[in-house]
């Protein structure tokens, strides 16, 4: 823990709603401890803004441990931050210096309209998993757990996939606004599991449908969104679902 | 006294001769009703689709921006099921006595050992969809080892157990709403239940990004909301989790029952300056490798590694040789509290040591990782500090609640239609809920128990008849707005936030890990002080008609400031210690809690009334026939 505070200047996106022009503004963060998380940072310039009787910054957040996926933001000019592989909530001041200018937009993609300042609508993302990204099983049909032994390996491989947060951070770091990255991740995390298996020719054209249906862009292969994950999902599991997608268009189930 | 309506029979097949008994709706009937169930964590998400699937048609709210992100994610280290892979002596019946001793006698015994026979099931059904949960190289299921149990029973899925919980049950309600089934409204926050003719009839809630007010009537409303951690403002919960919608509902008619009862974790990062706005857990599986010390000299200020072994204090390996540093949640934190409080905290302050110093040396670094890599990572991102290098600094945190809104056996409260589910009642944890139970809970509650039971209540009663433009929606909607106005217009010099954390301080001073009299009366009278000024003097900035994050703060602290009352009153009133509820007055000479079996063996419900005056105490009596109640040793 140090006891040296910084003073830093934010250029923050401020826009009142997704259908009124939005502008940046300049704030002063002034007194931040290093120990601080980059939310808290944000929680302090609000304060003060809310003292002064003016609106405080609007900003997605919940868990502030990396998990839930709900906060995001694109600081100067990276999705969730400097860190590689870390949320928004988990990247703390000591990362910057003092005198820093930071630069804070919203993740901006068609697909994700804004609803106020840093605040998008992602609710695409919810559409593409309703799409098929799940086993179709019904409560109470589910055969004893050890009935289908899974391979430790695909167990591994799944989870890797499965570790998605939903957070849409690889959508704003992707030049063409592709959601690849999340869709591949439900679709190859199935298709690893013995489980996923019989529907895994339909779940991958549902969802690669519903994703085009919803406005995101292709992949070209930047590999900007895995650099941008904050739980390193690897670009191979975009590979993946390709050649799910095209196993699944010659299948005839 | 209340009437839990716990069917006869032995405590083995009380829930299968409930499920013959109780009467059945037939599918087409089960077409014409209509369900709310508001949260899809992971006891909100599996009831949805479990009803959705029986024909029910449902109506699902949550408050973040996707069903898929509720607080039940953050879960890391497992869940509890009394399968008995490791063949070490578990059954049904080891988890119902752990769940029941670890709660020190304060749950009900045949939800305790309902939770525990459906235990397997739930494996079954999260495995069946694709739940990555850890295997061996078998290619069957692993287990680990929690707080409170001899045996391994744990189901894992590295540190994110609850994440991959959730997103199984997140599936199956998003498969559920892609049928067309269920209709999901995200960003909407509950602000009040409606009651006609003592029947819940529906909800009030805010569209976070509109600002407007809705209406949602139904046949039966389901709380589960989780639950009131953060009322003490620095918690584990997450930002948005709230107890508006429970106290609504008990300002409604809902009795609530031991809200005194919570649970403080004890491995969290430790509050590191005025700023913090949450706190970090890490998991209750690290206690598994990790040690637990503190120096034995007070106020020491060497770093950890300048302390040579002898000079180590192992104070729950010493105290507690059985169990070591797995004994239950509410015994680890007060010892942490007891020895910082001596001065032997990590520098004289409020930290003690878990350290991994030994298991790396034991099994390498590399098993460790594999095992703990992302919550190391998750104390390194957060302190700056390498776990793998220099042992973790913890300290006890605010984490559950398992207080809640009373239901019967069925989940009923107290206002016929309205469930309540999840961490969001009170039922089955006792005063302390044992690790990787919340998980179990949860998924029992919403995949298992409330299809089944909510029948009852509809072959009983029927549809409510209530249509969303009846004048009682009229009524409670215009208390809503009037209490929004009067909150936006109060234009007071203090922020929403200034206020939750000072109620919060004196919480954690004086109902918190431990508590007594002195203390609670104080908090007592300061609490309707807090809160007269709070409405006097609150800013709450920007306009109610637009998404304004400071609005919905403001109203969840003006329910904190009620709901406070009565969860310091709970604990006056109960002179005796049990689990969390440490009361100083009420210990054994070696400083354990101290029940009083003869005059608090029962649960509190309590009525309300109005604001600031005193509610109705309900009593449900516990009955113990299984297990004779004994104190609590895990030494």
């Amino acid at each position: 823990m140090s006891e040296k505070t910084m003073n830093l200047t934010l250029k923050v996106w401020r826009q009142e709603g997704p259908h009124v022009k939005g502008r940046f503004e300049t704030y002063a963060a002034e007194n931040i401890s290093p120990d601080m998380s980059f939310l808290e940072m944000l929680d302090v310039v609000n304060t003060r803004l809310e003292q002064a009787g003016e609106e405080p910054i609007a900003f997605d957040s919940d868990c502030r441990e990396g998990i839930c996926g709900t906060c995001g933001a694109v600081v100067n000019g990276r999705a969730h931050g400097p860190l590689s592989a870390t949320t928004l909530c988990q990247v703390h001041m000591r990362h910057f210096n003092d005198g820093d200018t930071i630069v804070i937009e919203p993740f901006r993609a068609e697909a994700f309209p804004i609803v106020k300042d840093l605040v998008v609508d992602r609710s695409a993302l919810d559409r593409i998993i309703s799409a098929g990204g799940y086993i179709s099983v019904r409560t109470g049909e589910a055969p004893e757990a050890h009935a289908v032994p899974v391979s430790k390996r695909a167990a591994e491989e799944a989870m890797d996939a499965a570790a998605c947060i939903g957070c849409g951070a690889c959508v704003a770091a992707c030049p063409n606004a592709s959601a690849s990255l999340f869709t591949a991740a439900k679709i190859i995390q199935l298709a690893k599991l013995p489980q996923g298996n019989i529907e895994r020719r339909r779940r991958a054209i549902a969802m690669i449908q519903q994703m085009d249906k919803e406005g995101f862009g292709s992949c070209s292969k930047h590999y900007q969104c895995e650099a941008a994950c904050p739980k390193g999902i690897k670009v191979s599991f975009i590979t993946a679902m390709k050649s799910e997608y095209f196993k699944a268009l010659v299948s005839k189930d | 006294m209340l009437d839990a309506k716990i069917p006869s029979g032995p405590i083995a097949e009380k829930w299968s001769r409930h499920k013959f008994e109780i009467k059945l709706v037939n599918p087409a009937n089960r077409r014409k009703l209509s369900v709310i169930v508001v949260g899809t964590g992971l006891a909100g998400a599996s009831a949805a689709a479990s009803l959705s699937e029986l024909g029910y048609r449902v109506k699902s709210f949550c408050i973040q921006d996707s069903p898929r992100r509720a607080h039940s994610i953050a879960a890391q280290g497992g869940i509890n099921a009394a399968k008995n892979y490791q063949n070490d002596g578990d059954s049904v019946y080891r988890l119902f006595y752990d769940t029941i001793k670890g709660g020190d006698f304060r749950a009900r015994e045949a939800n305790v050992y309902r939770l525990a026979e459906v235990s397997e099931n739930i494996i079954d059904q999260c495995v069946a969809q694709g739940v990555p949960f850890a295997r061996e190289y078998s290619g069957y299921l692993s287990n680990r080892s929690f707080g409170g149990a001899q045996v391994s029973r744990t189901f894992y899925a590295r540190g994110q157990t609850g994440q991959q919980l959730l997103l199984g049950a997140y599936g199956a309600l998003m498969k559920e709403v892609a049928r067309g089934n269920i209709e999901m409204f995200p960003r909407r926050e509950m602000l009040d239940l409606v009651v006609v003719n003592n029947r819940a009839a529906g909800i009030i809630c805010r569209n976070l990004i509109t600002g407007e007010i809705e209406r949602h009537a139904a046949d039966a409303v389901v709380l589960a909301t989780g639950g009131y951690g953060n009322v003490f403002y620095l918690s584990t919960n997450a930002k948005l989790s709230n107890a508006t919608a429970i106290w609504r509902a008990h300002r409604r008619g809902a009795f609530f029952a031991n809200p005194c009862f919570t649970q403080i974790h004890p491995t969290c990062i430790p509050v590191s300056g005025h700023y913090q706005s949450k706190l970090t857990l890490m998991s209750e599986s690290l206690r598994n490798d990790g040690r637990i010390w503190v120096s034995r000299k007070k106020g020491d200020t060497r770093p950890p590694h300048e302390i040579p072994e002898e000079e180590r204090w192992y104070y729950l390996e010493e105290r507690y040789p059985s169990f070591g540093n797995l004994v239950p949640r509410d015994v680890a934190s007060r010892a942490a509290k007891q020895v910082c409080d001596a001065g032997h905290g990590v520098k004289g302050g409020h930290a003690v040591y878990l350290d991994f110093r030994d298991a790396i040396r034991r099994h390498g670094r590399e098993t460790i990782e594999e095992k703990y890599g992302n919550l190391f990572e998750m104390y390194e991102r957060i302190t700056g500090e390498d776990p793998y290098q220099t042992p973790m600094r913890i300290y006890p945190a605010v984490h559950y609640t398992m207080g809640g809104l009373w239901v019967d056996y069925n989940l009923m409260s107290t206002i016929p239609g309205l469930y309540v589910i999840g961490e969001a009642n009170f039922s089955d944890h006792g005063a302390n809920r044992l690790g990787a139970s919340a998980l179990m809970q949860g998924l029992a509650d919403g995949y298992f128990i409330l299809p089944v039971t909510i029948g009852d209540f509809f072959a009983g009663s029927g549809p409510a008849g209530i249509a969303a433009d009846d004048a009682a929606f009229d009524d409670v909607e215009r208390e809503v707005r009037d209490r929004i106005t009067r909150l936006v217009e109060c234009h007071g010099r203090r922020t929403v936030d200034e206020f939750h954390r000072e109620l919060g301080l004196l919480l954690w001073d004086h109902c918190g890990m431990a508590r007594n009299r002195q203390g609670l009366e104080k908090a007592l009278r300061r609490i309707p002080e807090i809160r007269e000024e709070y409405w006097k003097n609150v800013n709450v900035v920007g306009s109610p008609g637009t998404f304004n994050q400071v609005l919905e703060r403001a109203g969840r602290v003006a329910d904190y400031l009620e709901f406070a009352e009565l969860m310091c009153l709970d604990a006056l009133h109960r002179e005796e210690s049990c689990g969390g509820h440490f009361r100083e007055e009420h210990q054994t000479e070696d400083g354990e809690a101290k029940r009083d079996d003869d005059r608090f063996c029962y649960v509190a419900a309590w009525e309300f009334t109005d604001v600031g005056a005193a509610p109705t105490l309900h009593k449900e009596a516990l009955e113990f026939h299984e297990i004779t109640p004994a104190q609590r040793s895990y030494k």
